[in-house]
C-alpha cells in the first residue's frame, strides 16, 4: 500500500473529529426536538395554535356564512342557536364566520411587525455589537430614546399621529419591538465577538462579512428568535387593543380587536357573544407565550 | 455616590430633550400640514399665513423645535382645537385620575405579586409554584382590555354590584373617598393591575428562587436562624431588583392605561388620548404623551437612583 492512499493517523483522527462535530450539530436540533417532546404542555400550544392556523387560513372553505351578510331581523342571536353555533353580532353576523375570517387580520398584525423588527432589528443589533465604538454609541443611544416610551404609549402616540388603518398600525408597532431587539441583538453579538474563534477566523484571513455571516449570525439568530417569539404574544394585544380603540382596521373589516369594540354595547344583551373576540385574543396570546418559553427551554436559551 | 447621582442626572437630560423631540415630530408626521393643527379648516388664506409667521412654522425645522421647546419649557403646551382651552387645563385634571387609577392598580398588583412570586420561589416545583407560574403566565398573556369587559359582565351586569363605567355617581367630575366613589374604582383597578402582578410574580420568584441557591441562606439555616429571620434576610437581598421592576411597572401602567380608561370611560389620560385622536387634536395629543414620556424618564430616573442608594453592593462611581 502507498501511503497516498492509506490515510495518516493524524488525518484520520482529523476526519472522525468532523464526523463528530457534523454529528454534534445535528444533535443540537435532535436534542431540541427531543426536550420539545418530552414537553406536553408546549406540544399542546403548538397544536392549538396549528388548528387555529389551518382554521384561519381555510376560512373562506369552512367558514358556514358571508362575514359582512348581515341581518336586521337576527341580530344578537345566543350562542347555541340553531344554524348559528356562536350566535351572530349586533348587525346579525354570523359570529363563527367572523370569529374564522377575524383571525386572519388579527394573526397577521399579530406577527408581521415582530417579523420586521426581528430582521432590522437583528441587522441593527448585531451592525451595533460587531462594529462597537462609534457605531454602537449611536444605534444604542437612539434605543434609548425609545426606551423612555412606555409600550402602549408609544405604539398609541404613533398610529394616532399617523391616522387609522392597518399600515399605520403595523409600521407603529414595528417601532415599537425594534428597540427591545436590538438591545438582545447587541448583547448577544458582543458577548460572541470576543470568543476565540472569532478570533480564529479572523487571523485565517476571513473578512467581516464572512465572520458575521458564518461566525457570529450562527450563534446569535437562536437567541434572538427566541426572544422574539416571546414578543408575539404582547404584539397580538396591542396590534388587537389598536383596532379596540379604532386606530387599526376599519369596519365592516373583522378582526377580534375591532369586533370586541363595536360588540360593547352589546354586553347587556348578548354578554357571552360580545366577549368571545376577546376569549380568541387571549388562547392565542397565552399559547405564543408558552410556546416561547417551552422553546427557551429546548433550545436552552438563557435569559 | 454623589458624583453617580450627578452623572446620571445630567445623562437624563439628553434623554428628556430626545423625547421632547420625538413628540415634536409626532405633529409633523401626521398626514396634511401642521398649520391644520393650529387653525381651524375653514379659516382664510391671510389668517393662515399670518398664523404661520406668528408660530414661526414658515421657519427650518431646528428652529421650530427651539421655539416650541422653550414655549413647553415655560409650560405653553399649546391650546386644544376641539375646545379652545389651553391644553394643561384639561391635562392637570386627567393626570390625577390617571395616577390614581395606576396606584391603586399598582398596590394591588404588586402585592399580589410579590405574595404569590415569594411564595413560589421559596417552595419550586410545589403546587404552590405551579399556580402561580400559571397565574403569572395567564396575567401577562390577557387581553387586558377584554377582561374588564368580562369583568363588568360579571360584577355590573349580570350581579349588578360594582358600576360599568365613569369616576363617580352621576358623571361628576369631584373626587372624594367614599365608597359611592371607590366602587367607581375598583373594576379598573383590578383590571389594570393584572399585567404587573404577572410580570411582579415572575420576577420576585427568578429573585427569590436565586437567593434561596446561595451559600449564605444554608448558613443561616445551618446557625439555627428560624424561618422568619432567614425570610428578612432574603427580603433584604430581594428588594432593590425587586422594587426596581416595580417602579417601572408604575410607569407602563401610567402609560398603557388607555385601553382600560377606554373600557371604563375613566376620566384620565388615556380617555384624553382617545378622544384627541379621533377629533385629530393634536396639540392635546402632543402634550398628554409629552408630559406621560416625561414621568417616565423621570420615573425611570428615581428607580436607578433609589436602587443605587438600597443596594451597597452597587457601586456606580
Amino acid at each position: 500500500m502507498s501511503m497516498s492512499t492509506t490515510p495518516s493517523a493524524a488525518e484520520a483522527e482529523l476526519a472522525v473529529q468532523a464526523k463528530q462535530a457534523v454529528a454534534r450539530s445535528q444533535g443540537y436540533w435532535a436534542g431540541v426536538w427531543k426536550r420539545l417532546r418530552r414537553d406536553p404542555l408546549t406540544i399542546a400550544c403548538a397544536a392549538v395554535l396549528l388548528v387555529m392556523f389551518l382554521a384561519i387560513v381555510l376560512a373562506p372553505l369552512i367558514a358556514p356564512h358571508d362575514p359582512y351578510q348581515g341581518s336586521m331581523i337576527r341580530r344578537l342571536r345566543a350562542i347555541g342557536t340553531t344554524n348559528y353555533p356562536l350566535g351572530t353580532d349586533e348587525l346579525g353576523r354570523d359570529m363563527l364566520t367572523r370569529l374564522l375570517y377575524g383571525g386572519r387580520l388579527s394573526w397577521f398584525m399579530g406577527i408581521t411587525p415582530v417579523l420586521l423588527a426581528f430582521v432590522i432589528g437583528t441587522f441593527l443589533g448585531v451592525l451595533a455589537g460587531f462594529a462597537g465604538g462609534k457605531v454602537n454609541m449611536a444605534i444604542m443611544r437612539t434605543t434609548d430614546i425609545f426606551y423612555a416610551f412606555p409600550s402602549v404609549l408609544l405604539a398609541v402616540a404613533i398610529s394616532g399621529a399617523l391616522g387609522a388603518g392597518i399600515v399605520n398600525a403595523i409600521l407603529a408597532l414595528t417601532l415599537v419591538f425594534i428597540p427591545p431587539i436590538i438591545r438582545v441583538a447587541e448583547s448577544v453579538t458582543t458577548g460572541v465577538r470576543n470568543l476565540d474563534f472569532v478570533d480564529a477566523a479572523r487571523a485565517s484571513g476571513a473578512s467581516a462579512f464572512t465572520i458575521v455571516r458564518v461566525h457570529v449570525l450562527g450563534n446569535v439568530l437562536g437567541p434572538i428568535f427566541v426572544y422574539a417569539t416571546s414578543l408575539i404574544s404582547v404584539c397580538m394585544i396591542l396590534a388587537s387593543g389598536l383596532s379596540f380603540l379604532g386606530l387599526g382596521t376599519k369596519p365592516p373589516e373583522p378582526e377580534w380587536g375591532l369586533m370586541l369594540n363595536t360588540l360593547r354595547t352589546a354586553i347587556y344583551v348578548q354578554p357571552w357573544v360580545a366577549v368571545l373576540p376577546g376569549a380568541c385574543i387571549f388562547v392565542t396570546s397565552i399559547c405564543f407565550n408558552l410556546l416561547s418559553d417551552g422553546l427557551r427551554q429546548a433550545m436552552d436559551v438563557k435569559g | 455616590m454623589l458624583f453617580y447621582l450627578i452623572r446620571r442626572i445630567i445623562y437624563a437630560i439628553p434623554i428628556a430633550l430626545a423625547v421632547g423631540f420625538v413628540c415634536f415630530m409626532l405633529v409633523q408626521i401626521a398626514p396634511g400640514d401642521p398649520i391644520n393643527a393650529i387653525v381651524p379648516a375653514d379659516a382664510p388664506g391671510d389668517v393662515v399665513e399670518q398664523v404661520r409667521r406668528d408660530y414661526g412654522l414658515d421657519k427650518p425645522l431646528p428652529v421650530q423645535f427651539g421655539i416650541w421647546l422653550s414655549k413647553v419649557v415655560q409650560g405653553d403646551l399649546g391650546r386644544s382645537l376641539a375646545t379652545g382651552r389651553s391644553v394643561w387645563s384639561d391635562l392637570s385634571g386627567a393626570i390625577q385620575n390617571t395616577l390614581m387609577l395606576a396606584v391603586a392598580a399598582s398596590l394591588i398588583g404588586f402585592t399580589l405579586g410579590c405574595v404569590l412570586g415569594g411564595l413560589a420561589g421559596t417552595f419550586r416545583g410545589s403546587f404552590i409554584d405551579r399556580a402561580a407560574v400559571s397565574v403569572a403566565v395567564a396575567g401577562v398573556s390577557v387581553p387586558h382590555y377584554w377582561l374588564g369587559m368580562v369583568l363588568v359582565v360579571i360584577f355590573s351586569v349580570q350581579l349588578n354590584w360594582l358600576p360599568a363605567m365613569g369616576a363617580g355617581p352621576g358623571g361628576s367630575g369631584d373626587w372624594a373617598w367614599d365608597w359611592e366613589h371607590v366602587k367607581h374604582l375598583v373594576l379598573p383597578a383590578v383590571t389594570l393591575a393584572v399585567i404587573p402582578m404577572g410580570i411582579v410574580t415572575r420576577t420576585v420568584r427568578g429573585i427569590i428562587a436565586e437567593i434561596m441557591n446561595q451559600e449564605f441562606v444554608t448558613a443561616l439555616r445551618g446557625k439555627g436562624l428560624t424561618r422568619g429571620g432567614i425570610f428578612l434576610h432574603v427580603v433584604k437581598n430581594a428588594a432593590p431588583n425587586a422594587l426596581a421592576v416595580m417602579g417601572l411597572q408604575l410607569g407602563y401602567l401610567m402609560g398603557g392605561s388607555i385601553l382600560v380608561e377606554t373600557v371604563f370611560s375613566w376620566p384620565g389620560t388615556g380617555l384624553l388620548l382617545n378622544n384627541a385622536i379621533f377629533q385629530r387634536d393634536l396639540p392635546v395629543l402632543q402634550g398628554t404623551i409629552l408630559v406621560l414620556a416625561m414621568f417616565f424618564v423621570a420615573l425611570n430616573l428615581a428607580v436607578d437612583l433609589v436602587q443605587t442608594a438600597l443596594d451597597p453592593r452597587i457601586k456606580r462611581a
